[in-house]
């Protein structure tokens, strides 16, 4: 398992922003009245989506709005690794590391990363990046992969090699979200220069959606 | 000559992501066809049609779905039903649900609405894992659409009110275990229950439910719309249909790809993935079924078929059929410490066995990908492996044992070796694997 603490620098208070408050409410919406603890890991991710991480009077702020006791919040904020439990860099890079992206190549990116960044979790001297090695993040067929968080987005980028993965550093330099998805051009996880299957065109004219006669039903049964 | 799967009798038909994944265009490709038709049938013929296709869970367990959706009660007593979707992939190898719910999402709310009219549910969770980030956005944005096309909400054209909710994680491999998933979806750490009593029973909020994976609802509208023989005719007996099957690692063009059961795992490969990097002959292993599943070394691919009687009987299994493969160039001992990093990661840390067990296979991985141990300690390895399968509450430990068992069923000679060159001074060179 892993073991995960909160930080021991803490600030001194933390609130949802508009922006925030307008998310928890779709949220909040989606769960029975009395079952509001469902909404807490939501909470806990729009949380760090508002500042980057999250704080331990976050924790206590989504306590009380949900009637959770406070210690049942930090037991899910310390359970579950996306939660940035410290600050990270702006433009957070999550380098997958398990074994299918490991047979493609992720040593490479996260020696690229190293080089770049340095070590795992140390925020760079700008605030800008920082990194770490995450567990498969279920793109496996597009390895090896990394996910890019910043306050607006949260974009696989596939494919990669040590030099694609460094435009794509470049760029979010920049201030710029580059495209993501594969980063070698082809369409989501179709094999590599286009796939010999789903090239029969008459699953996309239409008719597919006329009219049709369930086969196996006879006549209609009284509703339940 | 293998009969491949025409594009015709493909369900997935957007799995590629090349055409538009909303509404109008997932109508024009079928979606949402006739299903008023299939609620008009009422949930007792639905559940007969999905028994009748032979359809299995996609998610790795291989359960009789139609079964498992009869274990619903019949009568909605005071407390209501629930469908659970299992949106949390995170199997090492397996990424078939998430091209299903950026593409093609109509086909899983369509399902979502036919499976809890089955089971007499009134709302649906589906619970995505918390990277999926993207993934999510697009599901929502496909529930929208059906709300406001009234194909679901109150009051809709259906004539079954239905609510379908996203639901998300953020991070825990363990919450893809359906108790564990119900914990968290209840705003808990995700730890899993003991069983019984089963989710049929309580699950979500103490009430019945039924947990089922993506593909598994997603393929459902379909299988009533073109019959349940039609289904039931691709794949060999108790194996039946088509399945995506995500192909990762030493391939020239790894892929996800929909094809018919019981497909030979060369002929998927070759005729889908590009082949093995180097040639077919360059071929070390494969982890057939996602991470969890023990590897079977290059002989035995040459002729197995990809289902689930022809993979258990080869002491592996279909799991999530995500094929993991590695070519020569593959140091296997530590591929497999790699698995058992992350299995040690991903522990709960609920059970023992399990918490200290899957720390300790992974060091002593570690060690031996180096050649620093001896003969003597690999069946102590496989003796540990074996007091951790079976010994907890939930499969995480079967998970992390059964690689670890697979690795020194079929290359106990490659640790062997690698032992024997340390001891004799020529140990291999090999970085550290994980970040710890």
């Amino acid at each position: 398992m892993s073991a995960r603490k909160i930080a021991l620098e803490q600030p001194e208070s933390f609130s949802f922003s508009k922006q925030s408050e307008k998310e928890i409410k779709f949220w909040m919406n989606k769960y029975p009245e009395s079952k509001k603890a469902s909404a807490v890991i939501p909470m806990l991710w729009i949380a760090q989506k508002q500042e980057g991480w999250v704080s331990e009077p976050a924790m206590r702020e989504i306590a009380d709005r949900l009637g959770m006791p406070k210690i049942r919040v930090m037991e899910v904020a310390t359970f579950y690794t996306m939660f940035n439990l410290e600050p990270a860099g702006e433009v957070f890079i999550q380098v997958c590391g398990t074994t299918p992206c490991w047979l493609r190549g992720s040593d490479e990116l996260k020696k690229l990363c190293e080089d770049k960044i340095g070590p795992q979790r140390h925020v760079s001297e700008d605030g800008k990046f920082s990194w770490l090695e995450v567990e498969c993040l279920g793109a496996c067929a597009n390895a090896p992969m990394v996910q890019i968080s910043t306050r607006d987005s949260d974009h696989y980028y596939e494919d990669l090699t040590p030099e694609r993965l460094t435009v794509v550093m470049e760029a979010f330099a920049r201030g710029e979200t580059p495209k993501p998805g594969s980063q070698n051009g082809r369409s989501c996880s179709e094999a590599e220069g286009g796939s010999s299957a789903l090239t029969d065109k008459s699953l996309y004219d239409g008719s597919l959606a006329k009219k049709i006669k369930l086969p196996n039903a006879g006549p209609k049964k009284e509703k339940a | 000559m293998v009969q491949l799967l025409e594009d015709k009798d493909r369900i997935f038909l957007n799995l590629f992501g090349r055409e538009d994944p909303g509404l109008a265009a997932a109508k024009k490709r079928g979606a949402w066809n006739a299903t008023k038709d299939m609620i008009d049938m009422g949930p007792e013929w639905i559940v007969d049609q999905v028994k009748a296709s032979g359809l299995r869970g996609r998610g790795g367990a291989g359960f009789p779905t139609g079964l498992k959706w009869s274990f619903m009660p019949k009568e909605v007593g005071a407390r209501p039903h629930y469908l659970v979707v299992n949106a949390d992939e995170s199997e090492p190898g397996t990424c078939k649900d998430r091209e299903i719910m950026r593409n093609d999402p109509h086909l899983l709310v369509e399902g979502c609405l036919v499976a809890s009219f089955a089971m007499r549910a009134h709302a649906c969770y589906i619970y995505i894992r918390g990277e999926y980030v993207d993934e999510r956005i697009a599901l929502e944005k496909a529930i929208k659409e059906a709300y406001e096309a009234k194909l679901i909400g109150k009051n809709n054209i259906h004539g079954w009110d239905f609510d379908c909710y996203v639901h998300h994680g953020a991070g825990a491999y363990i919450c893809g275990e359906e108790t564990a998933l119900l914990e968290s979806l209840e705003g808990k750490k995700g730890q899993p229950r003991l069983k019984p009593p089963f989710p049929a029973n309580a699950g979500l909020y103490g009430c019945p439910t039924t947990v089922n994976n993506v593909e598994s609802i997603a393929v459902a509208p379909t299988i009533i719309r073109r019959g349940a023989e039609w289904f039931a005719g691709f794949g060999r007996q108790g194996n039946t249909g088509t399945k995506v099957f995500s192909i990762s690692g030493h391939v020239n063009k790894p892929c996800n790809i929909e094809e018919t059961m019981s497909i030979p795992l060369k002929t998927l490969i070759e005729t889908h993935a590009g082949g093995v990097r180097g040639g077919w002959e360059n071929l070390k292993a494969v982890i057939p079924g996602g991470s969890s599943v023990p590897c079977l070394p290059a002989d035995t691919c040459h002729d197995i078929l990809m289902d689930f009687d022809a993979l258990r009987d080869e002491k592996s299994g279909l799991g999530t059929a995500a094929v993991i493969v590695m070519d020569k160039s593959t140091d296997i001992i530590k591929a497999i410490a790699r698995i058992s990093y992350f299995y040690k990661h991903e522990s709960c840390g609920q059970c023992t066995p399990c918490r200290e067990g899957t720390g300790w296979m992974w060091r002593v991985l570690e060690r031996m990908a180096r050649g620093e141990s001896s003969t003597d300690e690999i069946d102590k390895l496989l003796d540990v492996a074996s007091q951790v399968e079976g010994h907890t509450i939930c499969a995480l430990g079967d998970a992390a044992a059964w690689p670890v068992q697979g690795l020194i069923r079929h290359f106990r000679h490659e640790i062997e070796g690698r032992i024997n060159a340390y001891r004799a001074g020529k140990p291999v060179a090999v970085s550290a694997v994980a970040a710890e």
